[in-house]
């Protein structure tokens, strides 16, 4: 590292624009002739469809068009939408761009109105009139799992679309000679991401030269144009997507819709530019979330409270279609385990097709479920056997000195989990220390003496981060000396363009602001992922890095050679090449030693060749280098979180009094940034643990679709989050840095739960379910005041 | 279906005549209208805050009133808030405590809290979570906004107490 950018904060580049209105959202882009759509979306969960009448709609003038599923291009009729991640125990099922003959959701797409403008377009959809012929819905993906439910598809032979089994160790061993074995029923439900800003997408087609423009708010463009290519048969060149400031993401930005290819046929067929931007209640019902799983699971322990095996079953309501496959349970069934040694493992999944919309990652990706499952048990084993729960955890935790260390269990990318680094037991203590929990048993005396319940829980995660297969860097110095790296890494809030350019700053040796770098365009760069799974340190990263060393490296070489010195006494200082200042020489002969030098614009003309002559020793063209770093597996993150809350057994309100998150992220690219991701994180896990349910009746009809009646955290909700820091490098990458943007969620939902509990102890209350409402834990206490069992 | 209304109205000190169609929302008549896009909608339901905007100086959800209802009236926006490329010291205090991160909400918070610091120079912390909460922010879990507004207050007590 020669230069001072990375592990310093300054200030973001992003702000100047987004804080005097100049950013630009794809609804804030505006092309000329431009009509405005609106989608058609099935009311019913289940539903065939017996026929549409368009003629009212089309009678409004400014409506251009109706399109339903038989209008739309052939190979669009013929190709669903595309699976990313199929794995061989998957029964896939795809959606239509617009739904043919059934509906399986509410939401789901089923015509599209095409309008001067947005106001006309929703007109008109009240006009399209759709007959429908309702079928039995699937609701719950545990009665779903059921021989005898209802199908979520008609065709279907059954809802379980994929069966897997996680087994690592002789789990029967394991529990047949155990001292202690405890089995717990946990239900989870996640939510949605509820980004800012809903979707958007905007089409344009250039018929003479086939080109497909598009702009969408997304995490990752190439994604998406891979999708177009594919649904419409086009080539390479003849599709640029775009993805402008994006408002939020969280996962489900991540994925591919139906809107998005039904938008782009729109803008073929009509030849005019289409946009279509999602408004609130669409986003309740049309957008991927997260959704239920139920945990049936029982740990074996010795007297010691060590783990000897873990078991059981997952159940996971998959939504009506799998556009990521397994992606969500596969990976809450691999995190269970945690920082802890568990000598077997035995879990069966069962992903479950039901009449809601696609659960797909939302912040966290499965893991918080993972998480709670494990950390519920390590405090039932501590109630049980009556030891501290910190205690309990300190006994199972894996050693630094057992790094690296293999779980057994396979993950996503088919490969083994291997932890490269981290010290669980110290990061532990650090959040202990920081709470000060020796003394909170006093504490939470003293409080119940003045009647009030407060509680304390621990929750302790490792957090697969920077998952393949690579992200890319291109890094240009072009013949005026400018600097710009290009990325196919797509930010929604995480401060790319500051951090990766604090990278090449370093580099270069040049303040960040001399670095200008572009995110989100196909057109940019030739191959992309996109910014999900705390991927984009690790990934882009260490491809800018790279990328940058190897343009300072050519930058040198060229220098060499005109200034007849030795590359290896150069430094590239302020856009120039220069003759390194030598330590401790006098500002005379340093000031000498720097008129010994060329511009990187001269150097850069001189890269670029000149016509006739050929290149210097056969060097490659250009002062450019582009850069795909693949990770050979994922590094892994890890925290702790402890909560302090104090529940009102009144109303059941919980008030959160302290939250400390102990994290090991790595190498840290910009503290500042980390902990604006850190504290965004524990926001979102502070909603899935008390506010947060998306409800659906039991004909999977949602029952909350606005922000009145789904809940998400505010300003008086969240308190001052205390963040420790430790950095355990990496040793998988060249900067030594680990993913860190879900690293507040992944842990901390599980001990909000716990401490609600603890300070609910005295009534004998249990909690194996999130979220955990107001209403909810009043009932709780009623039971056990009545002593009900759930 | 459309019935229109001629208005005139001023935004962030310029004046403008315009014939609206009267469903129009004030949010979508500065955004398409006047091409004032630093103005966002979130929920469209008066729940989120991210269009708020200041007629005659009072914080309004911009897709909860429409654009007759500012006739005669006068409307500061996000735009409005910066003196040429000068940040307002509260947009300022925004960028040096990172209270933005994807940015799409700032805009309606800016124009929450300015208001909000106007009515209470000196708030405590709590006073200002309680403004801030009828704002929706996903990504900062508001640590930074509340630190920022409170630096502004302090900024702002600091110049006066210079200039008395």
């Amino acid at each position: 590292m020669s230069g001072t950018s990375f592990g310093a904060s300054p200030k973001r580049k992003e702000d100047p624009d987004l804080l005097t209105g100049r950013g630009r959202f794809v609804d804030d882009i505006v092309l000329n002739g431009m009509y405005a759509a609106a989608f058609v979306r099935s009311p019913l969960a289940h539903a065939r469809i017996k026929s549409i009448d368009a003629k009212a709609a089309l009678a409004i003038p400014g409506i251009h068009a109706v399109f339903t599923h038989h209008d739309l291009p052939a190979t669009l009729r013929e190709r669903r939408l595309p699976l990313f991640v199929p794995h061989p125990t998957l029964t896939s099922r795809m959606q239509h761009a617009l739904a043919k003959e059934e509906v399986c959701y509410v939401g789901e797409p089923i015509a599209v109105v095409v309008a001067d403008n947005r106001y006309l377009a929703e007109d008109a959809l009240q006009l399209v009139e759709v007959d429908y012929e309702q079928l039995p819905a699937v609701s719950d993906c545990k009665a779903g799992a059921r021989a005898d439910a209802p199908r979520a598809h008609l065709d279907l032979g059954s809802n379980i679309v994929s069966r897997m089994l996680s087994s690592v160790g002789d789990i029967d061993a394991a529990f047949r000679g155990a001292k202690h074995v405890f089995q717990e029923e946990i239900f989870q439900h996640r939510g949605g991401a509820f980004f800012m800003e809903c979707r958007g997408v905007i089409a344009s087609y250039d018929a003479a030269e086939g080109a497909l423009l598009v702009y969408v708010s997304s995490q990752g463009p190439h994604r998406v144009k891979r999708a177009l290519l594919d649904l419409f048969d086009l080539s390479d060149t003849q599709v640029r997507v775009v993805t402008p400031d994006v408002g939020g993401g969280f996962g489900p930005k991540g994925s591919f819709y139906a809107e998005y290819a039904v938008i782009a046929a729109c803008a073929m067929m009509l030849g005019r530019p289409v946009k279509w931007i999602e408004d609130r209640r669409e986003n309740f019902v049309a957008t991927h979330q997260e959704r239920d799983q139920y945990w049936d699971v029982e740990i074996a322990v010795d007297d010691t409270a060590r783990i000897r095996g873990l078991r059981g079953t997952l159940t996971h309501d998959n939504g009506a279609y799998t556009p990521w496959g397994i992606v969500l349970p596969w990976i809450s069934v691999a995190t269970v385990p945690g920082p802890y040694v568990l000598p077997a493992y035995h879990m069966e999944m069962l992903s479950v097709l039901t009449n809601k919309v696609m659960a797909t990652p939302v912040r966290g990706a499965g893991r918080p479920e993972g998480v709670v499952v494990m950390e519920r048990l390590m405090d039932r084993v501590a109630r049980e056997l009556k030891l501290d729960p910190a205690e309990v955890r300190r006994r199972n935790f894996i050693q630094p000195s057992q790094m690296p260390y293999n779980v057994g269990v396979v993950f996503r990318d088919g490969r083994k989990v291997v932890y490269d680094s981290g010290d669980y037991p110290a990061c532990q203590d650090a959040a202990l220390r920081t709470i000060d929990y020796h003394a909170f048993r006093e504490r939470q005396a003293e409080a119940r003496r003045q009647g009030r319940y407060i509680g304390i829980g621990i929750g302790n995660a490792v957090e697969g981060t920077g998952l393949g297969p690579y992200e890319g860097a291109a890094v240009k110095v072009a013949t005026n000396g400018r600097i710009t790296v290009s990325t196919g890494a797509t930010p929604q809030g995480q401060s790319h363009k500051t951090t990766l350019a604090q990278i090449a700053a370093d580099q270069f040796g040049v303040p960040i602001d001399a670095i200008r770098v572009e995110t989100g365009d196909t057109s940019k760069i030739s191959q992309g992922i996109g910014t999900f799974a705390a991927r984009t340190a690790v990934n882009a990263g260490s491809s800018v890095h790279l990328a940058s060393v190897k343009v300072a490296a050519k930058a040198k070489a060229i220098a060499a050679k005109l200034l007849d010195v030795r590359e290896e006494d150069l430094e590239l200082r302020d856009g120039y090449v220069q003759l390194a200042a030598i330590p401790g020489s006098l500002g005379a002969a340093s000031d000498n030693a720097r008129q010994v030098r060329k511009s990187l614009a001269e150097l850069a003309v001189i890269a670029a060749g000149m016509p006739g002559f050929a290149m210097q020793d056969g060097a490659e063209p250009g002062l450019e280098s582009t850069a795909y770093f693949t990770a050979t597996q994922s590094t892994y993150a890890n925290g702790t979180a402890v909560v302090e809350v104090e529940v009102d057994i009144e109303t059941g309100r919980v008030t959160i009094i302290r939250l400390v998150l102990a994290h090991d992220c790595g190498r840290l690219i910009n503290p500042m940034v980390v902990d604006g991701q850190v504290m965004g994180g524990v926001a979102h896990a502070i909603g899935n643990a008390l506010f947060e349910r998306m409800l659906f009746d039991d004909q999977a009809q949602p029952l909350s679709t606005n922000f009145g009646e789904y809940l998400l955290p505010l300003a008086t909700d969240i308190p001052r989050i205390e963040i420790v820091h430790q950095e355990t490098p990496s040793p998988l990458n060249p900067l030594g840095i680990k993913g860190a943007g879900e690293s507040g969620t992944i842990p901390t939902i599980a001990p909000i739960i716990a401490a609600v509990e603890d300070a609910l102890s005295p009534f004998g209350v249990k909690i194996l379910e999130t979220p955990i409402t107001p209403q909810r834990i009043v009932e709780l206490l009623g039971d056990a005041a009545l002593g009900r069992t759930r | 279906m459309s019935d229109t209304r001629n208005i005139a109205v001023v935004v962030n000190g310029k004046s403008y005549e315009r014939t609206v169609d009267t469903r129009r929302t004030l949010g979508d008549f500065l955004r398409l209208d006047l091409a004032l896009t630093g103005t966002h909608f979130g929920c469209e339901h008066g729940a989120c805050g991210a269009c708020t905007v200041r007629v005659d100086g009072i914080a309004v959800r911009s897709c909860l009133m429409l654009a007759v209802q500012v006739n005669d009236k006068s409307v500061q926006t996000v735009e409005g808030l910066a003196k040429r490329d000068n940040l307002s010291p509260l947009q300022q205090a925004f960028q040096d405590r990172h209270a933005l991160q994807c940015g799409f909400c700032t805009p309606g918070i800016l124009m929450t809290m300015a208001e909000f610091l106007e009515e209470n120079p000196a708030p405590s912390e709590a006073e200002v979570r309680n403004a801030l909460s009828g704002n929706i922010c996903r990504c900062t879990g508001y640590q930074n906004i509340v630190d920022a507004v409170l630096l502004t207050a302090d900024m702002l007590r600091k110049n006066r107490d210079t200039a008395q």
